[in-house]
Protein backbone atom coordinates (compact mmCIF):
# COMPACT_ATOMS: atom_id res chain seq x y z
CA UNK A 1 0.00 0.00 0.00
CA UNK A 2 1.51 3.86 -0.91
CA UNK A 3 -0.47 7.00 -0.69
CA UNK A 4 -1.00 8.70 -3.83
CA UNK A 5 -1.96 12.64 -4.52
CA UNK A 6 -4.11 12.47 -7.25
CA UNK A 7 -5.64 16.06 -7.32
CA UNK A 8 -6.05 19.34 -5.64
CA UNK A 9 -8.65 19.37 -3.51
CA UNK A 10 -10.51 22.36 -4.98
CA UNK A 11 -10.82 20.80 -8.27
CA UNK A 12 -13.39 18.56 -7.12
CA UNK A 13 -16.02 20.86 -5.73
CA UNK A 14 -18.73 19.08 -3.71
CA UNK A 15 -21.36 17.15 -6.13
CA UNK A 16 -18.72 16.55 -8.63
CA UNK A 17 -15.90 13.52 -9.42
CA UNK A 18 -13.03 13.09 -11.27
CA UNK A 19 -11.57 10.05 -13.26
CA UNK A 20 -8.13 9.53 -12.51
CA UNK A 21 -5.13 6.66 -13.16
CA UNK A 22 -3.39 4.82 -10.33
CA UNK A 23 -1.15 2.12 -10.72
CA UNK A 24 -3.09 1.29 -14.12
CA UNK A 25 -6.37 1.81 -12.38
CA UNK A 26 -9.16 3.89 -13.50
CA UNK A 27 -10.74 5.77 -9.74
CA UNK A 28 -13.70 7.81 -9.31
CA UNK A 29 -12.90 10.02 -6.84
CA UNK A 30 -16.04 11.68 -5.87
CA UNK A 31 -16.88 14.87 -3.77
CA UNK A 32 -20.37 13.89 -1.79
CA UNK A 33 -20.81 17.55 0.51
CA UNK A 34 -17.67 17.66 1.01
CA UNK A 35 -16.67 13.71 1.88
CA UNK A 36 -14.60 12.19 -0.44
CA UNK A 37 -15.03 8.22 -1.71
CA UNK A 38 -12.85 6.61 -4.06
CA UNK A 39 -14.12 3.96 -6.21
CA UNK A 40 -12.64 1.25 -9.05
CA UNK A 41 -13.85 2.51 -12.30
CA UNK A 42 -14.94 -0.92 -13.24
CA UNK A 43 -18.38 -2.77 -12.69
CA UNK A 44 -17.77 -5.87 -11.16
CA UNK A 45 -21.30 -6.98 -12.68
CA UNK A 46 -19.91 -6.93 -16.49
CA UNK A 47 -17.24 -4.01 -16.68
CA UNK A 48 -19.07 -0.74 -17.77
CA UNK A 49 -17.74 2.33 -16.69
CA UNK A 50 -19.19 2.72 -13.62
CA UNK A 51 -17.98 5.81 -12.23
CA UNK A 52 -19.43 7.43 -15.19
CA UNK A 53 -22.99 6.83 -13.59
CA UNK A 54 -25.57 8.65 -12.59
CA UNK A 55 -25.30 9.20 -8.49
CA UNK A 56 -29.31 8.69 -6.84
CA UNK A 57 -30.36 8.77 -3.75
CA UNK A 58 -31.30 4.79 -1.71
CA UNK A 59 -35.28 4.30 -2.67
CA UNK A 60 -36.30 1.30 -0.04
CA UNK A 61 -40.09 0.25 1.05
CA UNK A 62 -41.42 -2.07 4.09
CA UNK A 63 -44.72 -2.81 2.26
CA UNK A 64 -46.53 -1.96 -1.43
CA UNK A 65 -47.42 1.95 -1.60
CA UNK A 66 -45.46 3.32 1.05
CA UNK A 67 -41.49 3.79 0.08
CA UNK A 68 -38.75 5.99 1.94
CA UNK A 69 -36.14 7.98 -0.13
CA UNK A 70 -33.00 8.31 1.73
CA UNK A 71 -28.95 9.14 1.36
CA UNK A 72 -29.50 11.57 -1.39
CA UNK A 73 -26.57 11.22 -4.31
CA UNK A 74 -25.18 8.20 -2.05
CA UNK A 75 -25.75 5.38 -4.64
CA UNK A 76 -23.96 4.88 -7.51
CA UNK A 77 -26.10 3.40 -10.48
CA UNK A 78 -24.06 1.74 -13.40
CA UNK A 79 -24.52 3.37 -17.25
CA UNK A 80 -24.88 0.40 -17.84
CA UNK A 81 -27.37 -2.41 -15.97
CA UNK A 82 -27.78 0.23 -13.36
CA UNK A 83 -26.42 -2.31 -10.65
CA UNK A 84 -26.52 0.31 -7.05
CA UNK A 85 -23.15 0.47 -5.32
CA UNK A 86 -23.29 2.34 -1.87
CA UNK A 87 -20.24 5.39 -2.70
CA UNK A 88 -19.20 4.62 1.12
CA UNK A 89 -18.90 1.27 0.71
CA UNK A 90 -18.61 -0.32 -2.76
CA UNK A 91 -21.42 -3.13 -2.22
CA UNK A 92 -24.14 -3.49 -4.37
CA UNK A 93 -27.77 -2.94 -3.02
CA UNK A 94 -28.87 -6.12 -4.82
CA UNK A 95 -26.55 -8.22 -3.98
CA UNK A 96 -23.81 -6.55 -1.06
CA UNK A 97 -22.38 -9.54 -0.31
CA UNK A 98 -20.90 -10.82 -3.39
CA UNK A 99 -20.93 -8.23 -5.70
CA UNK A 100 -18.78 -5.24 -4.59
CA UNK A 101 -16.29 -2.68 -6.53
CA UNK A 102 -13.20 -1.82 -4.80
CA UNK A 103 -13.30 1.43 -2.36
CA UNK A 104 -10.44 3.02 -1.62
CA UNK A 105 -9.17 5.00 1.20
CA UNK A 106 -9.21 8.42 -0.05
CA UNK A 107 -8.03 11.47 2.85
CA UNK A 108 -7.62 15.15 1.77
CA UNK A 109 -4.19 16.82 3.21
CA UNK A 110 -2.63 19.97 3.33
CA UNK A 111 0.55 20.08 1.06
CA UNK A 112 2.66 21.32 3.77
CA UNK A 113 1.88 17.55 5.32
CA UNK A 114 2.46 16.33 2.35
CA UNK A 115 6.12 17.93 1.24
CA UNK A 116 7.45 16.03 4.35
CA UNK A 117 6.54 12.72 2.29
CA UNK A 118 6.06 9.94 2.09
CA UNK A 119 3.79 9.76 -1.01
CA UNK A 120 4.14 8.61 -4.55
CA UNK A 121 3.04 10.04 -8.19
CA UNK A 122 6.32 12.02 -7.57
CA UNK A 123 5.07 14.35 -10.89
CA UNK A 124 2.56 16.20 -9.08
CA UNK A 125 3.58 19.20 -8.18
CA UNK A 126 2.46 19.70 -4.63
CA UNK A 127 2.90 23.16 -3.09
CA UNK A 128 2.27 23.66 0.57
CA UNK A 129 -0.15 26.55 0.36
CA UNK A 130 -3.01 24.19 -1.13
CA UNK A 131 -5.30 20.63 -0.12
CA UNK A 132 -4.63 17.66 -1.86
CA UNK A 133 -6.65 14.34 -1.97
CA UNK A 134 -4.41 11.31 -1.51
CA UNK A 135 -5.77 7.56 -2.29
CA UNK A 136 -4.12 4.37 -0.69
CA UNK A 137 -3.49 1.45 -3.04
CA UNK B 1 -18.36 -11.53 -9.44
CA UNK B 2 -15.62 -9.72 -7.41
CA UNK B 3 -14.27 -6.83 -8.29
CA UNK B 4 -10.81 -7.91 -10.34
CA UNK B 5 -7.77 -5.01 -10.93
CA UNK B 6 -9.65 -3.27 -13.74
CA UNK B 7 -6.49 -4.58 -16.51
CA UNK B 8 -8.34 -7.52 -17.78
CA UNK B 9 -7.82 -5.86 -21.43
CA UNK B 10 -4.96 -4.63 -21.07
CA UNK B 11 -3.23 -7.27 -19.75
CA UNK B 12 -5.05 -10.06 -22.64
CA UNK B 13 -3.67 -7.43 -24.86
CA UNK B 14 -0.13 -7.78 -23.03
CA UNK B 15 -0.39 -11.69 -23.27
CA UNK B 16 -1.07 -11.31 -27.10
CA UNK B 17 -4.07 -13.56 -26.46
CA UNK B 18 -5.75 -14.34 -29.99
CA UNK B 19 -8.88 -12.61 -30.30
CA UNK B 20 -11.99 -14.61 -30.53
CA UNK B 21 -14.05 -14.12 -33.42
CA UNK B 22 -17.10 -12.49 -32.48
CA UNK B 23 -20.15 -11.77 -34.71
CA UNK B 24 -23.04 -9.10 -32.87
CA UNK B 25 -26.40 -10.86 -33.99
CA UNK B 26 -28.58 -8.09 -32.13
CA UNK B 27 -26.84 -4.09 -33.01
CA UNK B 28 -29.13 -1.32 -32.49
CA UNK B 29 -29.22 1.58 -35.01
CA UNK B 30 -31.65 4.46 -34.97
CA UNK B 31 -32.14 7.73 -36.87
CA UNK B 32 -31.23 11.43 -35.33
CA UNK B 33 -34.51 12.51 -36.19
CA UNK B 34 -37.36 11.73 -38.53
CA UNK B 35 -35.29 13.96 -41.00
CA UNK B 36 -32.81 11.60 -41.66
CA UNK B 37 -36.12 9.80 -44.01
CA UNK B 38 -36.78 12.83 -45.94
CA UNK B 39 -34.02 12.25 -48.62
CA UNK B 40 -35.72 8.65 -49.24
CA UNK B 41 -39.38 9.38 -49.02
CA UNK B 42 -41.57 11.30 -51.99
CA UNK B 43 -42.62 14.08 -51.42
CA UNK B 44 -45.92 13.03 -51.00
CA UNK B 45 -45.18 10.81 -48.02
CA UNK B 46 -42.50 13.64 -46.77
CA UNK B 47 -45.36 15.59 -46.56
CA UNK B 48 -47.61 13.35 -45.05
CA UNK B 49 -44.94 12.71 -42.23
CA UNK B 50 -45.14 16.48 -41.56
CA UNK B 51 -48.84 16.54 -41.16
CA UNK B 52 -49.64 13.16 -39.47
CA UNK B 53 -46.33 11.59 -38.43
CA UNK B 54 -46.01 8.41 -37.72
CA UNK B 55 -49.14 6.45 -36.11
CA UNK B 56 -49.52 2.88 -35.09
CA UNK B 57 -52.71 1.13 -34.26
CA UNK B 58 -51.90 1.69 -30.01
CA UNK B 59 -53.58 4.76 -29.54
CA UNK B 60 -52.39 8.70 -28.81
CA UNK B 61 -48.65 6.64 -29.04
CA UNK B 62 -45.60 8.37 -30.57
CA UNK B 63 -43.31 6.29 -28.04
CA UNK B 64 -42.93 3.26 -26.33
CA UNK B 65 -45.91 2.59 -24.08
CA UNK B 66 -43.50 1.64 -21.03
CA UNK B 67 -40.65 3.38 -20.16
CA UNK B 68 -37.48 1.80 -20.73
CA UNK B 69 -35.36 1.90 -17.79
CA UNK B 70 -33.48 4.60 -19.13
CA UNK B 71 -33.23 7.54 -21.45
CA UNK B 72 -33.67 6.31 -25.69
CA UNK B 73 -33.64 2.60 -24.01
CA UNK B 74 -29.46 2.81 -23.98
CA UNK B 75 -26.74 2.93 -21.51
CA UNK B 76 -26.31 6.06 -20.34
CA UNK B 77 -22.45 6.54 -22.30
CA UNK B 78 -23.66 5.76 -25.04
CA UNK B 79 -25.17 9.44 -26.20
CA UNK B 80 -22.65 10.01 -29.19
CA UNK B 81 -20.71 13.37 -28.52
CA UNK B 82 -21.60 15.08 -31.52
CA UNK B 83 -25.51 14.75 -30.77
CA UNK B 84 -28.09 12.76 -31.46
CA UNK B 85 -29.24 9.72 -29.90
CA UNK B 86 -27.57 6.68 -29.04
CA UNK B 87 -26.63 4.39 -31.89
CA UNK B 88 -27.01 7.17 -34.85
CA UNK B 89 -23.84 7.78 -35.16
CA UNK B 90 -21.34 5.45 -37.22
CA UNK B 91 -18.04 6.53 -36.12
CA UNK B 92 -19.31 6.76 -32.40
CA UNK B 93 -20.78 2.97 -32.53
CA UNK B 94 -17.28 1.79 -34.43
CA UNK B 95 -15.53 3.22 -31.59
CA UNK B 96 -17.87 1.90 -28.86
CA UNK B 97 -18.73 -1.52 -30.35
CA UNK B 98 -16.96 -3.20 -33.17
CA UNK B 99 -13.44 -1.63 -32.61
CA UNK B 100 -13.75 -2.22 -28.97
CA UNK B 101 -14.86 -5.39 -28.95
CA UNK B 102 -12.72 -6.57 -32.15
CA UNK B 103 -16.37 -7.54 -33.59
CA UNK B 104 -16.69 -9.03 -37.43
CA UNK B 105 -19.95 -8.48 -38.33
CA UNK B 106 -22.99 -6.88 -36.34
CA UNK B 107 -26.29 -7.53 -37.72
CA UNK B 108 -28.30 -4.30 -37.42
CA UNK B 109 -31.92 -4.01 -36.16
CA UNK B 110 -33.91 -1.39 -36.38
CA UNK B 111 -36.56 -0.58 -33.93
CA UNK B 112 -38.47 2.67 -34.46
CA UNK B 113 -40.79 3.84 -35.70
CA UNK B 114 -41.83 0.26 -37.17
CA UNK B 115 -42.52 0.50 -41.03
CA UNK B 116 -45.00 -3.06 -40.44
CA UNK B 117 -46.97 -1.15 -37.48
CA UNK B 118 -48.25 1.81 -39.74
CA UNK B 119 -52.35 2.63 -39.79
CA UNK B 120 -51.91 4.13 -43.22
CA UNK B 121 -50.39 1.02 -45.09
CA UNK B 122 -48.97 3.13 -48.08
CA UNK B 123 -47.29 5.37 -45.90
CA UNK B 124 -45.84 2.04 -44.30
CA UNK B 125 -44.54 0.80 -47.60
CA UNK B 126 -42.97 3.97 -48.28
CA UNK B 127 -41.56 4.05 -44.66
CA UNK B 128 -39.89 0.49 -45.02
CA UNK B 129 -38.65 1.47 -48.44
CA UNK B 130 -37.13 4.49 -47.24
CA UNK B 131 -35.78 2.68 -44.07
CA UNK B 132 -33.76 0.38 -45.85
CA UNK B 133 -32.77 2.67 -48.44
CA UNK B 134 -31.11 4.71 -45.05
CA UNK B 135 -30.25 1.63 -44.06
CA UNK B 136 -27.96 1.28 -46.70
CA UNK B 137 -26.68 4.40 -47.83
CA UNK B 138 -25.85 5.53 -43.57
CA UNK B 139 -24.54 2.12 -42.99
CA UNK B 140 -23.82 -0.75 -44.85
CA UNK B 141 -22.43 0.92 -47.79
CA UNK B 142 -20.01 2.83 -45.27
CA UNK B 143 -19.25 -0.19 -42.96
CA UNK B 144 -19.18 -3.45 -44.27
CA UNK B 145 -19.12 -5.01 -40.81
CA UNK B 146 -22.53 -3.87 -40.41
CA UNK B 147 -25.27 -6.14 -42.18
CA UNK B 148 -28.96 -5.14 -41.75
CA UNK B 149 -32.36 -7.08 -42.54
CA UNK B 150 -34.90 -5.90 -44.77
CA UNK B 151 -37.44 -3.96 -43.07
CA UNK B 152 -40.92 -5.30 -44.45
CA UNK B 153 -44.46 -3.68 -44.12
CA UNK B 154 -45.29 -7.29 -43.07
CA UNK B 155 -49.13 -6.71 -42.95
CA UNK B 156 -49.31 -6.02 -46.36
CA UNK B 157 -47.96 -9.12 -48.10
CA UNK B 158 -47.67 -7.82 -51.23
CA UNK B 159 -45.44 -4.83 -50.48
CA UNK B 160 -43.40 -7.41 -48.07
CA UNK B 161 -42.39 -9.73 -51.16
CA UNK B 162 -42.07 -6.79 -53.31
CA UNK B 163 -39.48 -5.21 -50.70
CA UNK B 164 -37.22 -8.52 -50.29
CA UNK B 165 -37.48 -8.87 -54.29
CA UNK B 166 -36.50 -4.98 -54.69
CA UNK B 167 -33.31 -5.63 -52.78
CA UNK B 168 -32.07 -8.87 -54.49
CA UNK B 169 -28.88 -7.72 -55.27
CA UNK B 170 -27.98 -6.71 -52.21
CA UNK B 171 -28.45 -9.66 -50.01
CA UNK B 172 -25.78 -12.08 -49.07
CA UNK B 173 -24.86 -13.54 -52.30
CA UNK B 174 -25.46 -10.02 -53.60
CA UNK B 175 -23.93 -7.01 -52.55
CA UNK B 176 -24.12 -7.94 -48.71
CA UNK B 177 -25.96 -5.32 -47.09
CA UNK B 178 -28.65 -7.34 -45.94
CA UNK B 179 -28.41 -10.65 -44.22
CA UNK B 180 -32.37 -11.17 -43.26
CA UNK B 181 -35.70 -10.31 -43.10
CA UNK B 182 -37.18 -8.91 -40.26
CA UNK B 183 -40.89 -8.29 -39.37
CA UNK B 184 -42.27 -7.29 -36.19
CA UNK B 185 -43.57 -9.37 -33.18
CA UNK B 186 -46.37 -7.79 -32.29
CA UNK B 187 -48.74 -8.28 -35.49
CA UNK B 188 -52.29 -8.13 -36.36
CA UNK B 189 -52.38 -11.70 -36.55
CA UNK B 190 -50.16 -13.98 -35.01
CA UNK B 191 -47.12 -14.59 -37.77
CA UNK B 192 -48.15 -18.47 -38.44
CA UNK B 193 -50.85 -17.50 -40.51
CA UNK B 194 -51.42 -17.86 -43.66
CA UNK B 195 -51.34 -14.02 -44.93
CA UNK B 196 -48.12 -14.29 -43.90
CA UNK B 197 -46.87 -17.12 -45.64
CA UNK B 198 -45.90 -15.74 -48.67
CA UNK B 199 -43.28 -13.46 -46.94
CA UNK B 200 -41.81 -16.37 -46.28
CA UNK B 201 -41.58 -17.82 -49.26
CA UNK B 202 -40.03 -14.88 -50.80
CA UNK B 203 -37.42 -14.88 -47.96
CA UNK B 204 -36.37 -18.27 -47.99
CA UNK B 205 -36.35 -17.99 -52.15
CA UNK B 206 -33.62 -14.75 -51.55
CA UNK B 207 -32.04 -17.31 -48.59
CA UNK B 208 -32.49 -14.59 -46.14
CA UNK B 209 -33.06 -16.09 -42.79
CA UNK B 210 -36.52 -14.51 -40.86
CA UNK B 211 -35.18 -12.32 -38.23
CA UNK B 212 -37.90 -11.81 -35.14
CA UNK B 213 -36.64 -8.92 -32.89
CA UNK B 214 -39.10 -7.91 -30.61
CA UNK B 215 -40.94 -4.93 -31.50
CA UNK B 216 -44.38 -3.34 -32.82
CA UNK B 217 -47.66 -1.90 -31.88
CA UNK B 218 -50.71 -4.12 -32.36
CA UNK B 219 -53.43 -2.48 -29.91
CA UNK B 220 -53.47 -4.73 -28.13
CA UNK B 221 -51.64 -5.57 -24.31
CA UNK B 222 -48.34 -6.64 -24.43
CA UNK B 223 -48.78 -9.58 -22.29
CA UNK B 224 -51.77 -12.22 -23.19
CA UNK B 225 -53.17 -11.78 -19.97
CA UNK B 226 -53.61 -7.49 -20.00
CA UNK B 227 -51.86 -4.82 -19.35
CA UNK B 228 -49.03 -4.73 -16.79
CA UNK B 229 -48.36 -1.89 -14.92
CA UNK B 230 -44.47 -1.62 -14.79
CA UNK B 231 -41.44 -1.45 -17.38
CA UNK B 232 -39.71 -4.64 -15.94
CA UNK B 233 -43.44 -6.65 -16.66
CA UNK B 234 -43.06 -5.29 -20.06
CA UNK B 235 -39.37 -6.00 -20.46
CA UNK B 236 -40.03 -9.77 -19.07
CA UNK B 237 -43.06 -10.14 -21.82
CA UNK B 238 -40.48 -10.13 -24.41
CA UNK B 239 -39.77 -14.05 -23.95
CA UNK B 240 -43.65 -15.09 -23.34
CA UNK B 241 -44.76 -13.05 -26.60
CA UNK B 242 -41.83 -14.98 -28.27
CA UNK B 243 -43.05 -18.07 -27.20
CA UNK B 244 -46.34 -17.60 -28.98
CA UNK B 245 -44.72 -16.53 -31.88
CA UNK B 246 -42.47 -19.39 -32.04
CA UNK B 247 -45.48 -21.92 -31.86
CA UNK B 248 -47.61 -20.07 -33.76
CA UNK B 249 -45.12 -20.57 -36.72
CA UNK B 250 -44.52 -24.10 -36.04
CA UNK B 251 -48.17 -25.37 -34.90
CA UNK B 252 -49.84 -23.81 -38.41
CA UNK B 253 -47.03 -25.50 -40.24
CA UNK B 254 -44.78 -22.58 -42.05
CA UNK B 255 -41.78 -24.44 -41.17
CA UNK B 256 -42.92 -28.17 -43.09
CA UNK B 257 -44.79 -25.63 -45.88
CA UNK B 258 -41.27 -23.77 -46.33
CA UNK B 259 -38.38 -26.10 -45.79
CA UNK B 260 -35.61 -23.79 -46.79
CA UNK B 261 -37.04 -21.30 -44.02
CA UNK B 262 -34.71 -20.21 -41.28
CA UNK B 263 -35.98 -18.28 -38.41
CA UNK B 264 -33.91 -16.21 -35.53
CA UNK B 265 -35.41 -15.25 -32.40
CA UNK B 266 -34.09 -12.19 -31.54
CA UNK B 267 -33.54 -10.81 -27.83
CA UNK B 268 -35.78 -13.10 -25.98
CA UNK B 269 -33.44 -15.02 -24.13
CA UNK B 270 -33.59 -18.64 -24.31
CA UNK B 271 -33.76 -20.75 -21.02
CA UNK B 272 -37.14 -21.20 -21.24
CA UNK B 273 -37.00 -22.95 -24.49
CA UNK B 274 -36.34 -26.51 -23.42
CA UNK B 275 -39.78 -26.04 -21.04
CA UNK B 276 -41.39 -25.01 -24.00
CA UNK B 277 -40.66 -27.10 -26.27
CA UNK B 278 -41.29 -29.93 -23.74
CA UNK B 279 -44.97 -28.57 -23.28
CA UNK B 280 -45.17 -28.06 -27.26
CA UNK B 281 -44.35 -31.24 -27.67
CA UNK B 282 -46.74 -33.09 -24.69
CA UNK B 283 -49.65 -31.71 -26.51
CA UNK B 284 -48.89 -32.25 -30.50
CA UNK B 285 -48.68 -35.63 -29.33
CA UNK B 286 -52.00 -35.73 -27.59
CA UNK B 287 -54.00 -33.71 -30.28
CA UNK B 288 -52.69 -35.21 -33.39
CA UNK B 289 -55.70 -34.91 -34.99
CA UNK B 290 -56.28 -31.12 -34.34
CA UNK B 291 -52.45 -30.09 -36.04
CA UNK B 292 -52.45 -33.36 -38.82
CA UNK B 293 -50.71 -30.72 -40.92
CA UNK B 294 -47.54 -30.85 -38.17
CA UNK B 295 -45.84 -33.82 -38.96
CA UNK B 296 -42.73 -33.72 -36.40
CA UNK B 297 -42.31 -33.17 -32.84
CA UNK B 298 -42.13 -29.40 -32.30
CA UNK B 299 -38.83 -29.71 -30.26
CA UNK B 300 -37.16 -31.47 -33.32
CA UNK B 301 -38.29 -28.29 -35.36
CA UNK B 302 -37.13 -25.75 -32.61
CA UNK B 303 -33.35 -27.37 -32.51
CA UNK B 304 -33.31 -27.81 -36.57
CA UNK B 305 -35.47 -24.40 -37.68
CA UNK B 306 -34.96 -22.08 -34.97
CA UNK B 307 -31.68 -19.85 -33.69
CA UNK B 308 -31.66 -17.22 -30.88
CA UNK B 309 -29.42 -15.10 -30.08
CA UNK B 310 -27.91 -15.08 -26.72
CA UNK B 311 -29.11 -11.41 -24.96
CA UNK B 312 -30.33 -11.07 -22.20
CA UNK B 313 -28.02 -14.10 -21.60
CA UNK B 314 -29.64 -16.07 -18.81
CA UNK B 315 -27.67 -15.20 -15.23
CA UNK B 316 -28.83 -18.65 -13.40
CA UNK B 317 -27.35 -19.30 -9.71
CA UNK B 318 -25.94 -21.90 -10.70
CA UNK B 319 -23.87 -21.70 -13.94
CA UNK B 320 -23.87 -25.82 -14.45
CA UNK B 321 -27.52 -25.01 -15.25
CA UNK B 322 -27.08 -22.67 -18.21
CA UNK B 323 -24.90 -25.60 -19.40
CA UNK B 324 -27.79 -27.76 -19.11
CA UNK B 325 -30.06 -25.67 -21.42
CA UNK B 326 -27.72 -25.28 -23.53
CA UNK B 327 -26.89 -29.29 -24.03
CA UNK B 328 -30.55 -29.57 -24.44
CA UNK B 329 -31.00 -27.42 -27.15
CA UNK B 330 -27.90 -27.43 -29.20
CA UNK B 331 -24.52 -25.89 -29.26
CA UNK B 332 -25.65 -24.56 -32.43
CA UNK B 333 -28.69 -22.87 -31.95
CA UNK B 334 -27.36 -19.85 -29.96
CA UNK B 335 -26.08 -16.67 -31.97
CA UNK B 336 -24.02 -14.00 -29.44
CA UNK B 337 -25.61 -10.44 -29.44
CA UNK B 338 -24.88 -7.29 -26.98
CA UNK B 339 -28.17 -5.18 -28.24
CA UNK B 340 -25.33 -2.12 -28.05
CA UNK B 341 -26.49 0.61 -27.48
CA UNK B 342 -29.34 -0.56 -25.58
CA UNK B 343 -29.06 -0.47 -21.30
CA UNK B 344 -29.11 -4.38 -20.87
CA UNK B 345 -26.55 -5.16 -23.22
CA UNK B 346 -24.14 -8.02 -22.78
CA UNK B 347 -20.25 -7.45 -22.85
CA UNK B 348 -18.93 -10.61 -24.74
CA UNK B 349 -16.24 -11.18 -22.22
CA UNK B 350 -19.23 -11.33 -19.02
CA UNK B 351 -21.69 -12.13 -21.00
CA UNK B 352 -21.83 -16.28 -19.69
CA UNK B 353 -21.31 -16.93 -16.26
CA UNK B 354 -20.45 -20.69 -17.38
CA UNK B 355 -17.41 -22.28 -18.63
CA UNK B 356 -17.48 -23.04 -22.23
CA UNK B 357 -14.87 -24.87 -24.58
CA UNK B 358 -12.77 -22.86 -27.49
CA UNK B 359 -15.14 -25.41 -29.35
CA UNK B 360 -18.00 -23.98 -27.76
CA UNK B 361 -16.83 -20.23 -27.38
CA UNK B 362 -16.17 -20.22 -31.63
CA UNK B 363 -19.27 -22.02 -32.42
CA UNK B 364 -21.58 -19.21 -30.02
CA UNK B 365 -19.28 -16.33 -30.80
CA UNK B 366 -19.23 -16.38 -34.53
CA UNK B 367 -19.84 -19.80 -36.50
CA UNK B 368 -23.13 -20.50 -35.76
CA UNK B 369 -24.05 -17.16 -37.10
CA UNK B 370 -21.88 -17.62 -39.78
CA UNK B 371 -23.39 -20.74 -40.79
CA UNK B 372 -27.30 -18.99 -40.56
CA UNK B 373 -25.81 -16.04 -42.49
CA UNK B 374 -23.39 -17.02 -44.96
CA UNK B 375 -21.13 -14.93 -43.08
CA UNK B 376 -17.38 -15.57 -43.26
Amino acid sequence: MARHVVAKAEEIPPGSRKLVTVRGREIGIFNHEGEFFALLNRCPHQGGALCKGTLVGLVTSDAPGTYDYSRPGEMLKCPWHGWEFDLRTGQSYCDPKSTWVRAYEVTVEPGEVLAKGPFVAETFPVSIEENYIVVEL
Amino acid sequence: MTPDDGLVLADRAARGEARLKIIDCDVHHALRSAADLKPFLATRWQEHLDRYGFRVPTPFLSSPQYPKGAPALSRTDSWPPNGGPPGSDLAFLREQLLDRWGISFGLLHFLFPGAMDQRNQSFGNALARALNEWQVEHWTRHERRLKAGIILPGEDADAAVAEIEHWAGHTTAGGGDFVQVALATHTIELLGRRRYWRIYEAAAAAGLPLCLHTMGYNGRAVTPAGWPSFYVEEHHEVAISQQTVVASLILEGVLERIPDLKVVIVEAGFAWVPGFAWRLDHYWSRFRDELEHVTRPPSETIRERFWFTSQPADEPEKPEQLRQTMDWMGWDRLLFATDYPHWDMDNPEHAFRMPMSDEEKRMVFAGNAERVYGLS
